[in-house]
């Protein structure tokens, strides 16, 4: 399908989410999973490891290359916590809600993370800098409270750690 | 002389600053011109003791633990005089418990109140004596208690091996089990999986001899093998850790299962927030393929079998098995209505293995060692070996693998000796986010699928999460309700709807109007929920919460409702 046609479709690319670059590369990627069974969620991380998010313009893309409706592709992008509509912040935390983490004092140093940041949980700091996630069970649960910073494991959280990590992502 | 050391890769050890002692190690080597050798192998499960450092010797592996960057240096100094030391052991004093100071300064070592640590190395060969002065200094690993007391068949490599050596593997055991079925029929892996008395380990406990029997018996012109590791439970990382520590185990239990049924392909279903697994698990792939482990010729049988790591995307509902086909197909991950079983029409709509993870994983041990081994151990209908996991609110928290049968109480209080935070432990949440609160009077109940059931409680995948008495038993039924309306994938509504106002229902309750009132709708909630959801997500989010309201009132501010929550379907 060429550009031009999606550029034309109202519920498709606005030039300006996407340039012509990002939108080769966007059918890049996708054209990388030809011939793979059920694509859509590996299509979809490979976005938004691309593009820090899953822009709305790739969802007709799509929904076209892997011959669904655009209401089943949005169904999916929208059904996950994992994928992004909006780009997130120069770093993510991710803060365990889980139980095990509960147990160890996990809802404190979540208000202190909160606290911190000054932000809610889903919330990406004014300057972008941060993005704080709730995740349920990052499999630590061993050394709980736990967090995952850009991918980064950290255990046994307290307020001295909780407050190095604020320090670290949002000097 | 090179030396080798273990410092676990493991995320659990990780996450404690494992990686900042291995560079330690290393630059510390370096500058005093010790040759080592690093393995980053799995963790053996000590989390309280992570980062755990071993350090191999004549006499076996010697552990230290938990080491700090700060200690490296010590440590290191003592190694490099151990082996040129033949003197008998160091003036210092054998570490037992309560003894030790260690190197840092700010705050005391948590190990010093450790008083499980079995002491030294009587007896034992000299050159690890010198070792024993050091203030964390623990023993042979394998006399430490905690790992002696267990019956290791599917973690027997985890944590001892480097996990991405397909010759470590082998020379640990591994392969003989997939050797061993190459040479048998179908019927007769399915036989000894049967005969083992093997049970799914995912939750439900289903005999995997009669799912895997199922799909050989179904037709199709393909099948599928697929590997449930979605482990989204809080207090369980017994998938995570042997995707960390021993991938080779999964794949080589994923072959034989292709083997029994008749599948030439295979999906492994992990989760996003597991990327240090996946990691390690798409490495393994990689070396069993190149190694002709995996692929068109296995082990040059001439048998094929190949494997797809697939990640998740953050969906706690994509462990319902038919939910993770369906996520597998790039859908959402909406649970489909049964039957049709997936043994029977499942991945794409073709016969379909789907098991846990440690299921598959419990498979190489049995043809290895003989269905008659495995099923020695456990009790009553569950054979075999159950990885418990000690997670939350506890001193000694880890996984500990077992005969099913132990008590809860054993577990909690022998083994993983009570609460982290040294006061009465109050509450223990068993089986994850959909299992029951058990308060202490229920400590005699011994770990089994049916022991379980009969206190409207369940096992689940093992996970332990023990509270102390701080814990407000009100808020944690909330926040079962919560997380069920967060994670519901919104098929049917008792769940999808139910859960909403289960969180409401229990906000009033905690605000104090009306209680006995609203006591009584949650009941009634709970029960529509239980009886009308169409998988357990709905289903058994009433164990928690009437688990909570049951033995905990005075939390809810009431008088114990009559009657107990009836066992589940
Ligand atoms: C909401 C929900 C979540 C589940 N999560 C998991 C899971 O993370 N891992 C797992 O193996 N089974 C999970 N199950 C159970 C699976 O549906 C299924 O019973 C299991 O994978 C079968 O494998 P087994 O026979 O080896 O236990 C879950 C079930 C439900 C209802
Ligand atoms: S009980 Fe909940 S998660 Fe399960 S099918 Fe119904 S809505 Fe979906
Ligand atoms: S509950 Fe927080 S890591 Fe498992």
């Amino acid at each position: 399908m060429s550009q031009s046609r999606h550029a034309k479709d109202p519920l498709a690319v606005t030039p300006k989410e996407l340039s012509g670059a990002q939108l080769d590369e966007l059918l890049t990627i996708i054209a990388g999973f030809e011939g793979v069974e059920g694509a859509a969620l590996p299509i979809l991380h490979a976005i938004q490891s691309a593009f820090g998010y899953v822009p709305q313009a790739a969802v007709p893309i799509l929904a076209d290359k892997l011959n669904r409706s655009r209401a089943e592709i949005h169904g999916v992008v929208t059904f996950y916590h994992d994928f992004r509509s909006q780009p997130a912040g120069q770093h993510v935390v991710k803060l365990c809600r889980a139980e095990a983490c509960q147990s160890m004092g996990g809802n404190h140093v979540a208000e202190v993370v909160e606290a911190g940041l000054g932000i809610g949980m889903g919330e990406t700091t004014a300057d972008g800098r941060v993005t704080l996630e709730p995740v349920y069970c990052l499999g630590l649960c061993a050394v709980a409270p736990a967090a995952m910073v850009d991918g980064r494991v950290i255990g046994r959280l307290d307020e001295a750690k909780a407050g190095a990590l604020i320090a670290e992502v949002a000097p | 002389m090179t030396l080798r050391i273990f410092v676990p890769g493991d995320s659990g050890a990780l996450a404690v600053g494992a990686d900042e002692v291995a560079a330690a190690i290393a630059a510390e080597a370096g500058k005093q011109g010790l040759a080592v050798t690093l393995v980053r192998n799995g963790s053996r499960g000590l989390y309280w003791l992570e980062p755990l450092v071993e350090v191999e010797t004549p006499a076996g592996r010697i552990a230290f633990g938990p080491v700090t960057p700060d200690e490296v240096q010590e440590l290191v100094a003592g190694l490099a005089s151990a082996p040129a030391d033949p003197s008998p052991p160091g003036e210092g004093p054998p570490r037992s418990g309560g003894g030790g100071v260690g190197a840092s300064p700010e705050e005391p070592h948590p190990s010093q109140s450790f008083a499980r640590i079995p002491s030294p190395l009587e007896g034992r060969d000299r050159a690890a004596a010198p070792f024993t002065s050091h203030p964390l200094y623990l023993g042979p690993t394998e006399d430490i208690s905690f790992l002696k007391r267990q019956t290791r068949f599917t973690f027997a490599r985890c944590g001892v091996i480097d996990p991405l050596s397909l010759e470590d593997y082998r020379a640990a055991g591994g392969l003989k089990g997939l050797q061993a079925a190459l040479a048998l029929t179908p019927e007769t892996i399915v036989d000894q999986v049967t005969q083992a008395g093997l049970r799914g380990r995912g939750g439900a406990g289903f005999p995997t001899g009669i799912k895997w029997k199922t799909v050989l018996a179904a037709e199709g012109p393909r099948k599928f093998v697929v590997t449930n590791a979605d482990e989204g439970d809080s207090g369980t990382f017994a998938d995570r850790m042997l995707m960390e520590g021993d991938p080779f185990v999964l794949i080589e239990g994923m072959i034989i299962a292709g083997l029994a049924v008749g599948a030439s392909h295979g999906y492994i279903y992990s989760r996003s927030e597991y990327p240090h697994a996946n990691r390690v698990m798409e490495k393994a792939l990689a070396i069993a393929e190149s190694a002709g482990l995996l692929g068109m010729d296995i082990l040059a049988s001439g048998r094929t079998f190949t494997i797809e790591l697939r990640i998740g995307a953050g969906a706690y509902v994509c462990g319902e098995e038919t939910a993770l086909l369906e996520s597998i197909e790039g859908k959402r991950g909406q649970v489909r209505a049964k039957p049709p079983l997936p043994a029977i029409k499942g991945l794409f709509g073709a016969p379909t293995v789907i098991n846990n993870l440690l299921t598959l994983a419990s498979v190489p041990f049995i043809l290895a060692e003989g269905a008659a081994a495995y099923a020695a151990v456990g009790f009553g209908r569950s054979r075999g070996t159950m990885a418990v996991q000690l997670a939350g609110n506890i001193r000694h928290g880890g996984l500990f693998e077992t005969g099913f049968g132990v008590s809860l109480g054993e577990l909690v209080e022998d083994i993983g000796g009570g609460t982290a935070t040294g006061r009465p432990v109050k509450a223990v949440q068993v089986g994850g986010p959909l299992g029951a609160y058990f308060p202490p009077s229920l400590f005699d109940t011994p770990f089994d699928y049916e022991a379980f059931a009969a206190r409207d409680g369940l096992i689940g995948h093992g996970g332990i999460v023990v509270f102390d008495d701080t814990v407000e038993m009100a808020q944690q039924a909330r926040f079962a309700m919560e997380f069920c309306a967060i994670e519901s994938c919104g098929k049917c509504t008792p769940c999808r709807i139910g859960s909403t106002r289960g969180v409401e229902v229990v906000d009033r309750i905690i605000a104090g109007h009306d209680v006995e009132a609203d006591a009584a709708l949650l009941a009634d909630l709970c029960d529509t929920m239980k009886f009308g959801s169409l998988c357990a997500l709905g289903g058994f989010t009433p164990y928690p919460v009437m688990s909570a309201l049951t033995h905990f009132p005075q939390d809810f501010g009431i008088v114990p409702p009559n009657g107990r929550m009836e066992a589940a379907e």
